[in-house]
């Protein structure tokens, strides 16, 4: 009789510990899963009654009605998220540049400190702190001053209230800018050493070397921060719900108050009347959802990109 | 072609630009801070941390509620997510290289950027619908939610941080694998995974939107899991948009306690870490 091999023992607990483990590690695709799954069991009711169409381009959202038109949230939240964009790319770029390039590197940690801070306040402080010191400021000094200058633009006419588009812009700017200042900072420290030191060997100031041997390297990396501080922007609820001003309207002046989809879901999704309106606000979400999903994906691509090659980084 | 003297100007003109980019983004900082802590001082009393919110017409009370709901609904979300976001991220330390690891990996790094107001309405969708009452439980899974994506890639991080001769070490020694996982591996990142749990409790406990329509808000002391529950963040909201001067005064108290409590938990963890630091030289 041939010999049997001997047989691998089982054993049991380290099975076990393997099954957990993959049941847990499973545990994050069902949460993925169960928040599209439940978005949808939500706000397929109104979805199916209104249109996706209509529904995407209706302009009016009457609940007494049952009409439902997600217009001017959709406005409202590209015009603010893209103003804070246009707002904090510029200055945490700079102060990027800066903490990376021009300055110490004690300086770079002493700083990155606060910036962290910054981060991690919650969002209602922030829309506290927009509501009763931000607000006033732009109502008696900013708006007037901008409409004296720039009036002339159809973008900065009509009552200065202060609450409205443009506060909500600001704020979403001071919450987005750590985001990307400490993305883009990773980014900047990746670029090669050699490359800034072949600019200034070949005579170049320090700013032409930046913008000759280190932002090129670093566009990609500095996009897909862009990138995630706008699907930060486009997700924020607390504070824009409390400076936009929460009115139904779409209007080209940034003085004006206006809504976006966070707000309209955190001021009515509490006492929603009936299956139709939740689901109308659930459909908001979904598309609020697929939107962030879809940037931020795309931005992880490309931090990711720029992120390749031999000095990786731990993020 | 430029002059020399251009080009030196056009250097220290952007370098200003930079510099004044720091202005920029420590001055909202500094304000609101300044503005948080002064405003709010004030209102902090004894009765503050210890008495129910009073009506509009009676002054004094104070958010005591509001605080235990905090803790209560962050607890509830820490039993339902940090063994899922901890457990996910050991296995993609461990069993993680296959094609199930990337799948994960890419779903907890998507999942990171969700808004959280797109997570209340899961929770509401989950909890609120079929319980037909909003809980601190609708709360908790919301939170929960939250937490696990980072949770998890936080945790896959650390543990593959574990020096691979220590794992070889206790296997070599006859140590099973699920042992060598748990009193070895795990073990060593304990602290470091304690930090990123801390950090996870401290921005639950500044979220507003996922509760809104979850656990709602409560004008009294709630410990019933099925039951609506006051948490800080919405009564700070509550009393923010509300017209009377004396609701607003409280609103500056609340926010300055909601950013002891997050800053308490986030230098916690801080010093967690610093601490590992130091014990591994």
């Amino acid at each position: 009789m041939p010999e049997e091999a001997p047989r691998a023992r089982v054993n049991l607990p380290d099975r076990a510990w393997a099954l957990g483990q993959g049941v847990l590690g499973g545990g994050v695709l069902v949460v993925g899963a169960l928040i599209l799954l439940e978005l949808w069991r939500v706000a397929a009711p109104a979805l199916q009654k209104v249109g996706l169409w209509h529904f995407i381009t209706g302009t009016t959202w009457d609940p007494v009605r049952d009409l439902y038109g997600a217009l001017p949230f959709i406005y409202g939240t590209v015009v603010t998220s893209v103003l804070g964009l246009l707002i904090a790319l510029p200055v945490s770029l700079g102060l990027a540049l800066f903490l990376t390039e021009m300055s110490p590197p004690r300086f770079r940690t002493a700083i990155s400190f606060p910036i962290s801070l910054l981060a991690g306040i919650p969002s209602v402080v922030y829309g506290l702190w927009g509501l009763f010191v931000l607000v006033p400021i732009l109502r008696h000094k900013v708006e007037p001053f901008l409409s004296a200058t720039l009036g002339f633009l159809p973008f900065f006419r009509g009552a200065e209230i202060g609450l409205g588009y443009l506060a909500a812009g600001v704020i979403l700017a001071i919450m987005i800018l750590p985001t990307i200042t400490s993305i883009s900072i990773e980014v900047l420290m990746t670029v090669p050493g050699p490359l800034r030191e072949a600019a200034l060997a070949l005579g170049a100031t320090r700013w032409e070397a930046i913008r000759i041997a280190v932002l090129p390297h670093a566009r990609a990396g500095i996009l897909g921060a862009t990138i995630l501080g706008l699907g930060r922007a486009l997700g924020e609820t607390m504070a824009v719900t409390m400076v936009i001003g929460n009115s139904l309207n779409i209007s080209l002046s940034l003085f004006a108050p206006g809504y976006s989809l966070p707000a309209i879901i955190a001021n009515e999704f509490a006492e929603a009347s009936g299956v139709l309106h939740t689901g109308a606000l659930a459909a908001l979400g979904l598309i609020l959802f697929i939107v962030t999903l879809l940037l931020n994906i795309l931005a992880r691509l490309l931090v990711r990109m720029s992120r390749r090659g031999p000095a990786r980084v731990t993020a | 072609m430029k002059t020399l003297a251009r080009r030196k100007f056009w250097n220290g003109f952007m370098t200003g630009l930079c510099a004044l980019g720091l202005v920029a983004a420590v001055a909202p900082l500094a304000s609101l801070l300044w503005l948080v802590i002064s405003r709010g001082i004030s209102s902090l009393n004894w009765d503050f941390f210890t008495q129910l919110p009073t009506p509009v017409s009676e002054p004094g009370g104070g958010v005591a509620n509001a605080i235990g709901g905090t803790l209560y609904i962050v607890g509830i979300a820490c039993v339902l997510g940090v063994p899922i976001g901890v457990g996910a991220g050991v296995f993609l330390a461990e069993r993680g290289d296959g094609k199930a690891g990337e799948a994960i990996r890419f779903m907890a790094e998507v999942l990171s950027g969700v808004p959280s107001i797109v997570v209340g309405i899961v929770a509401y969708g989950l909890v609120v619908l079929p319980m037909r009452r909003f809980s601190a439980l609708a709360g908790g899974v919301g939170l929960a939610v939250l937490m696990i994506p980072p949770l998890a890639r936080s945790t896959e991080e650390l543990v593959r941080l574990v020096p691979r001769t220590l794992r070889e070490a206790s296997l070599a020694l006859g140590v099973p694998e699920w042992r060598t996982s748990l009193r070895v591996v795990i073990r060593t990142a304990l602290p470091g995974i304690l930090t990123a749990i801390l950090l996870g409790v401290a921005r639950a406990a500044g979220e507003t939107a996922p509760l809104l329509f979850t656990s709602l808000n409560n004008q009294f002391w709630n410990w019933r899991a099925d039951r609506p529950t006051a948490s800080l963040t919405v009564q700070i909201f509550n009393y923010a948009v509300s017209p009377f001067e004396e609701w607003h005064r409280q609103a500056w108290g609340a926010a300055l306690v909601l950013l002891l409590l997050v800053g308490t938990l986030s230098a916690a963890a801080r010093f967690l870490a610093r601490s590992r630091v130091g014990a591994r030289r």
